[in-house]
């Protein structure tokens, strides 16, 4: 007996992604840097995490995301808490969970890392989602500091030449803007290279992800929630191109040696919508006793998506486009042939889809996109209905037993 | 009045008078979501713009389509074209909203068998030059898509004809609201909302005619009435439903005002009838009374609001948000604030979907009713 819990607990070990630890250390030290900016004379700015970020970077800003505050605010349970929190100052509980529970740390300088350092300015991006134009409104009044809207029409079939020049006309706003607000010009050397950093890394990150296109994959949907942090923080410095190399590094070593993120891979499945944060554990390991792995998501590509639509000689002209075109302002059946070709791509046997009542550019369509799902690969399709931060929102009971159903119909197909 | 009964009628069968207009004029009927149509367009087309707002029935359809999470007027707008309730029109159009709406058209595109479908993306954030640019040709992108779409022409002089019969609708719309605030007994709330709901989906040369005739049955505004009851002031997006009035009216209360898009908001701002026709087109709808879906400053929502509530010496407002309207809903705590500021008491009612029960909504009306 020894013997076998010391060889299932070697296993494990060597199951366990390395740069973990390596990525921690970045992040902690990201925030770190961030909360002390007022003291090293630098200048913070919130930003949304579709939004253009490289000319902050450019501009030695420190970018911070309330999303991923409201990540880490799920991931460490407290979400609950906060939302109460929020519904005291008058927010509905059908609101966004992330933006709710950011709202409610500015006052008591609440969550996991006592509140986000203060922003000297805020830049929203309205190509997620309506909602953060009203959540960064919300700041911009309790902060009192400058805003920038970013606004990327919507594209329900095609994006036209003149929602691009509209958009190009803002990022030359959002330039000046910069420069007003940072006391200096605008380094359009160093964008340049901030540019092909971000194009680099957004090229690793993708090849990451694609690793998973072998079986056994070496790293789930859960590995690539957490991997996602530097590219939607760090994306166009340095650090974040060396660590997704050597987090690229790891995985084709991973691969070369049959290391799977699940023991017996069997089922392969796909994930759509923002994960369960409260609950990532337990799906993996739910879905792991099924010797299922989440082998891909729609979610993590969404910061590489665009990278088609960049131009590397000319980073700045092509943001407009790059910057409308991807996953969440699109039209759903443009978003079904995405899936359908991932689906593809990762030869997925069963598609997961997270009904997310935070999130209404994202789950709205889903039932469309579930149908158009089935009609064309037949693949079985489970809905979950949950929240990504709200833990009042899941029923765990529930969740387990159409799990089990769904991995019944995957099992009696093989 | 009788000419009252007449809007009654149309605002209570909307549909129906859609359908006959359709036989009687064998003319287009063009569907749209929101406030922000560039309604001119349509009527220069010679199309009847016809505002869908869900007839209210029970959801079954659009249960398999959406969560119930959306919110009553996208679920029900839904259900109603599938259900068919809304096959007398010829296409729809979708401006740019909220991301409920914009899902909305995307399903409706992939569900629906109208004969066009065309979707407005408008800026979100108005005070921008380059917002103004886009907006413009936006509009006219629109201007050309519809009439490609209904195979007619639309020259300069038929938008200048529209413009002048909207402004004209507008401006007797804004006389009707004087006299229903200052002369209740001439123009009641009820009666009021039914000319609005029946403005909506009406033949503009028509609405216009009967608007001025109205208008003179009404008469001036009486400067001395002396209606009782405490006055308040309505905020909110939607209000399709009379019995709001009526309940509200019963539990001591008089309106005098509203911030609906489906009401004031609506018809605030007309369009210069001077120079091009689409740029003062598209000024209008910039400058307009804005959506909480959209940006024009941090403030302008509840500033509007407090000095719309001053102007009229309202002794409360009362929000009345569709549940799930995430727009409305994320701007209350600070208009509340604002309004608090003001010492103006403000109550938060969340109209929810499926078949209306008053009775709860009393119990709320006349506990605020007591309290101012």
């Amino acid at each position: 007996m020894a013997g076998h819990d010391r060889s299932s607990d070697s296993e494990k070990q060597q199951r366990k992604i390395k740069s973990v630890r390596k990525m921690k250390e970045i992040m902690t030290n990201y925030y770190i840097e961030a909360k002390s900016a007022g003291q090293n004379n630098r200048k913070v700015a919130w930003i949304t995490s579709g939004g253009p970020v490289e000319p902050l970077i450019a501009m030695d800003v420190i970018p911070v995301y309330p999303e991923n505050h409201g990540a880490m605010i799920g991931a460490s349970k407290m979400g609950p808490d906060l939302c109460e929190k929020s519904e005291i100052m008058g927010y509905s509980s059908d609101l966004c969970s992330y933006a709710r529970t950011d709202i409610a740390c500015g006052p008591i300088d609440g969550g996991p890392i006592g509140g986000l350092p203060r922003p000297d300015m805020l830049v929203c991006c309205n190509n997620i989602c309506g909602t953060v134009l009203k959540w960064y409104e919300v700041q911009a009044r309790y902060y009192g500091v400058p805003l920038f809207i970013l606004d990327t029409p919507f594209c329900h079939e095609r994006l036209s030449t003149e929602a691009i020049k509209y958009v190009s006309s803002q990022i030359q706003e959002y330039i000046v803007f910069l420069e007003k607000h940072c006391g200096k010009k605008f380094d359009y050397d160093k964008m340049e290279d901030v540019g092909r950093l971000s194009l680099e890394a957004q090229r690793l990150w993708q090849a990451v992800l694609d690793t998973t296109v072998n079986r056994p994959a070496p790293m789930s949907a859960f590995d690539a929630f957490f991997h996602l942090a530097l590219i939607v923080t760090l994306r166009g410095t340095r650090i974040a191109v060396d660590y997704y190399r050597q987090l690229l590094d790891e995985m084709n070593q991973r691969v070369d040696r049959g290391i799977s993120a699940v023991p017996n891979e069997k089922y392969r499945l796909l994930w759509d919508n923002l994960p369960i944060w409260f609950r990532t554990r337990w799906l993996s390991e739910k879905f792991s006793a099924h010797d299922a792995c989440l082998v891909a998501d729609t979610y993590t590509t969404a910061w590489c998506r665009s990278l088609k639509y960049i131009d590397p000689s000319d980073f700045i002209r092509s943001m407009a486009e790059s910057y409308s075109m991807i996953y969440l302002n699109i039209g759903v059946d443009q978003m079904a042939d995405m899936i359908i070709e991932m689906i593809d791509k990762y030869d997925v046997d069963g598609f997961v889809m997270h009904s997310n009542r935070s999130c209404k550019p994202y789950s709205l369509g889903q039932y469309d996109i579930r149908r158009i799902i089935q009609e064309k690969t037949g693949i079985p399709v489970l809905m979950i209905e949950a929240d990504m931060v709200d833990s009042r929102s899941f029923s765990e009971s529930q969740i387990e037993t159409r799990i089990d159903a769904f991995m019944e119909v995957l099992k009696v197909n093989e | 009045m009788t000419i009252v009964r007449e809007f009654f009628d149309i605002a209570n069968d909307p549909a129906g008078y859609a359908e006959k207009w359709k036989v009687k004029h064998d003319g287009a009927v063009v569907g749209y979501l929101c406030s922000y149509i560039p309604e001119e367009i349509i009527v220069a087309a010679g199309a009847l713009p016809f505002r869908i707002l869900g007839s209210g029935s029970t959801i079954s359809l659009a249960d398999s389509h959406l969560q119930a999470y959306s919110c009553s007027l996208v679920r029900g707008a839904l259900e109603d074209a599938l259900a068919g309730r809304l096959d007398f029109l010829s296409g729809t159009v979708f401006p740019h909203t909220c991301d409920s709406i914009q899902r909305l058209s995307d399903i409706w595109r992939l569900n629906t068998r109208y004969k066009f479908h065309i979707d407005l993306v408008m800026p979100v954030k108005l005070q921008a030059k380059s917002a103004a640019v886009y907006m413009q040709s936006v509009v006219d992108q629109f201007k050309n898509e519809l009439a490609q779409a209904l195979n007619v022409g639309i020259s300069e002089e038929n938008l200048r004809q529209a413009v002048y019969t909207c402004n004209r609708i507008r401006k007797n719309l804004r006389k009707l609201y004087k006299i229903q605030k200052m002369t209740p007994d001439r123009l009641s709330s009820i009666e009021l909302h039914a000319v609005l709901m029946a403005a909506m989906v009406m033949d503009r040369n028509e609405l216009d005619k009967k608007l001025s005739v109205l208008v003179k049955a009404t008469g001036l505004p009486n400067m001395d009435c002396t209606s009782v009851g405490k006055r308040i002031l309505l905020g909110g997006s939607v209000c399709t439903r009379s019995e709001i009035y009526r309940v509200l009216e019963e539990s001591g209360g008089r309106i005098v005002g509203d911030d609906f898009c489906t009401g004031d908001r609506n018809i605030q701002g007309d369009v210069d009838t001077t120079g091009d026709m689409i740029e003062a087109v598209s000024r209008r709808y910039m400058t307009r009374i804005v959506c909480p879906a959209k940006h024009s400053g941090l403030l302008s929502r509840g500033e509007y609001l407090v000095s719309i509530a001053r102007e009229n010496k309202v002794q409360g407002v009362i929000l009345l948000y569709l549940k799930f309207c995430d727009p409305h809903l994320f701007d209350y705590p600070y208009i509340k604030a604002m309004l608090d500021k003001e010492n103006i008491p403000c109550m938060l009612y969340e109209l929810e979907e499926g078949p209306w029960s008053g009775g709860q909504f009393k119990t709320r009306c006349e506990a605020f009713m007591e309290m101012i």
